[in-house]
């Protein structure tokens, strides 16, 4: 039965004398691996170099503060509801008279933990957001651990702290040039 | 005849050159990983050192550290032995290797070689069939079929390929004349014609000796009694820590002495391009004292003489990175209907050529 007109008949031909010495082939391949000697490697070594992010690179989570230096977010519970991978848990907690530096609403979050294991980084929760208090910075990895609770982030670490000298140091982070060129591509 | 200065010299000169195979083999280990790396786009081992050249040292601290394993049912004296011959008679063909010229102090004349015998080719012949007792004694000794397995091809390998070998060894001995290695060398320098280099004389016979080079030291494409792919790790399945150490590293003594074997038979050993003029314009020119000029060619050969060996091992590793492991079936006929009839009629070749005054 004949499907299409593609078929072709595969001819077995002899082999010449050049293919059945053998040595030409060898030169051939020989000839190919040493243009590989000489060619560009693909290794990026890690810690002393590293890969350009994309420009809409989705990293690790930053929970952002306000003008003011308050927390804004309000624990409404919006982005883990739109977690794709239910990485997000929140306890909600009302604001105390005097407090009010602290958060911006009446209600905010006491705990706010991700679980960096199960996220896949989609970026749903940042437009889930209706306070814009989430964000996925472009130019910091949750970095490899040793043990699997220490991939759960709490406040402490995800919180933007107040001064910009008091940048965590957990996460893996670009150099300032890497940043600048990356602010460069973005704008 | 042997007098102490003289032995002492000599003893130096083993002592100098036991240490430079084994430190090449070491670095052979760290240039197979780079090598193959590079053949294949990667950059190889950079962590330990700079470009990782303390790499054999973490390897070897690794091997040291790791258990002694011994099979039950093994051969517990066999066990031991078979990787020590591997490793012991592997040293030893590096012994009659004629590694430079003259060297001149005063009235005395000392060679760069080991011990100079007028039976140095059947010397190396001989250490190297000794080889494969070692893996032999060792693939029989674990008690484990792909142990055996892999020995029972490496005894069949070599001893098949041993053939053809010397056979076309036969060829290069129809023209010198000599069983010397130091002879030989010596006679491809005649005149200053380093045209003269026995390559040029026997193209054939280098290329039967470099295929059966492949083969007795049991390298890809000949890799048959190891072969990960069919026999867990053929002859060494069974071997663990410093043991396994000493048949991978026999492998790497062993690919030095060949290419150095190569070197002197087919590529002029110690003599290197203009040597004479270089010698002469030295005592002419400069007003050196004939000894130190000479002295100086010899270390000027020495080193050119480990140029070629390191471009053969470059050659061994850039095979093994290419082509893919034969076949048995293939292994046995290549050896026993190509190289050894192509050998023969070297010889009927050569005979020929030299009846007629060609070369």
């Amino acid at each position: 039965m004949q499907l299409t007109n593609r078929a072709k008949v595969l001819e077995k031909k002899p082999m010449t004398l050049a293919e059945r010495a053998y040595l030409p082939a060898i030169f051939q391949g020989l000839s190919i691996t040493m243009r590989h000697f000489f060619m560009k490697k693909a290794t990026v070594r890690y810690p002393e170099e590293v890969r350009p992010f994309s420009a809409f690179f989705r990293g690790l989570h930053v929970l952002k503060r306000d003008e003011q230096g308050r927390e804004r977010c309000t624990a409404c519970g919006l982005c883990a509801v739109s977690c794709p991978a239910e990485a997000i848990t929140m306890v909600a907690g009302e604001r105390k008279k005097g407090e009010e530096g602290l958060y911006r609403e009446e209600k905010y979050a006491i705990s706010y933990e991700i679980n960096m294991l199960r996220c896949i980084f989609c970026g749903l929760c940042e437009e889930a957001c209706p306070k814009a208090a989430i964000y996925l910075q472009a130019d910091k990895m949750a970095p490899p651990r040793y043990e699997r609770d220490e991939f759960i982030y709490g406040k402490d670490r995800l919180v933007e702290p107040v001064s910009p000298d008091e940048r965590s140091v957990r996460g893996i982070q670009l150099t300032p040039e890497q940043a600048d060129t990356l602010r460069a591509r973005i704008v | 005849m042997l007098e102490l200065p003289a032995l002492g010299w000599q003893s130096i000169v083993i002592f100098v050159v036991f240490a430079l195979s084994l430190l090449i083999a070491t670095y052979c280990t760290y240039a197979e990983r780079v090598i193959a790396a590079f053949l294949q786009d990667r950059v190889g081992p950079d962590r330990a050192g700079p470009y990782g050249l303390l790499q054999p040292l973490a390897d070897a601290v690794k091997m040291f550290t790791k258990e002694e394993f011994f099979p039950g049912g093994a051969n517990k004296v066999l066990f031991v032995v078979g990787p020590c011959l591997a490793m012991i008679t592997a040293l030893m063909s590096s012994a009659v290797i004629p590694f430079g010229n003259t060297m001149s102090f005063g009235n005395n004349a000392f060679f760069l070689q080991g011990i100079e015998v007028n039976i140095g080719m059947l010397w190396i012949f001989g250490v190297v069939s000794l080889g494969v007792y070692g893996v032999m004694i060792g693939g029989w000794a674990s008690n484990n079929k792909f142990s055996l397995l892999g020995a029972i091809r490496a005894a069949s390998q070599n001893i098949s390929y041993e053939l053809a070998m010397g056979m076309s060894l036969i060829a290069v001995l129809m023209i010198s004349g000599t069983l010397s290695l130091r002879e030989i060398t010596l006679q491809q320098s005649v005149a200053g014609e380093w045209q003269m280099w026995n390559i040029v004389k026997q193209p054939i016979g280098f290329l039967i000796f470099l295929v059966c080079a492949f083969a007795e030291t049991n390298r890809t494409p000949f890799d048959l009694p190891e072969c990960e792919t069919e026999l867990v790790g053929g002859y060494h399945t069974e071997y663990s820590s410093m043991k396994l150490g000493l048949y991978l590293f026999s492998e790497y003594v062993n690919i030095f002495v060949v290419s150095a074997v190569m070197s002197v038979l087919y590529f002029g050993g110690f003599n290197f391009p203009f040597q004479y003029e270089l010698r002469d314009w030295f005592i002419n020119s400069q007003s050196w004292e004939l000894n130190s000029a000479q002295n100086l060619i010899t270390l000027l050969g020495t080193v050119g003489l480990f140029l070629k060996i390191f471009a053969f091992i470059f050659f061994f590793m850039w095979i093994r990175w290419t082509l893919p492991r034969f076949r048995y079936d293939q292994l046995m006929r290549l050896g026993w209907t190509i190289l050894i009839p192509l050998a023969v009629f070297n010889i009927v070749l050569t005979g020929a050529l030299i009846l007629f005054g060609v070369i």
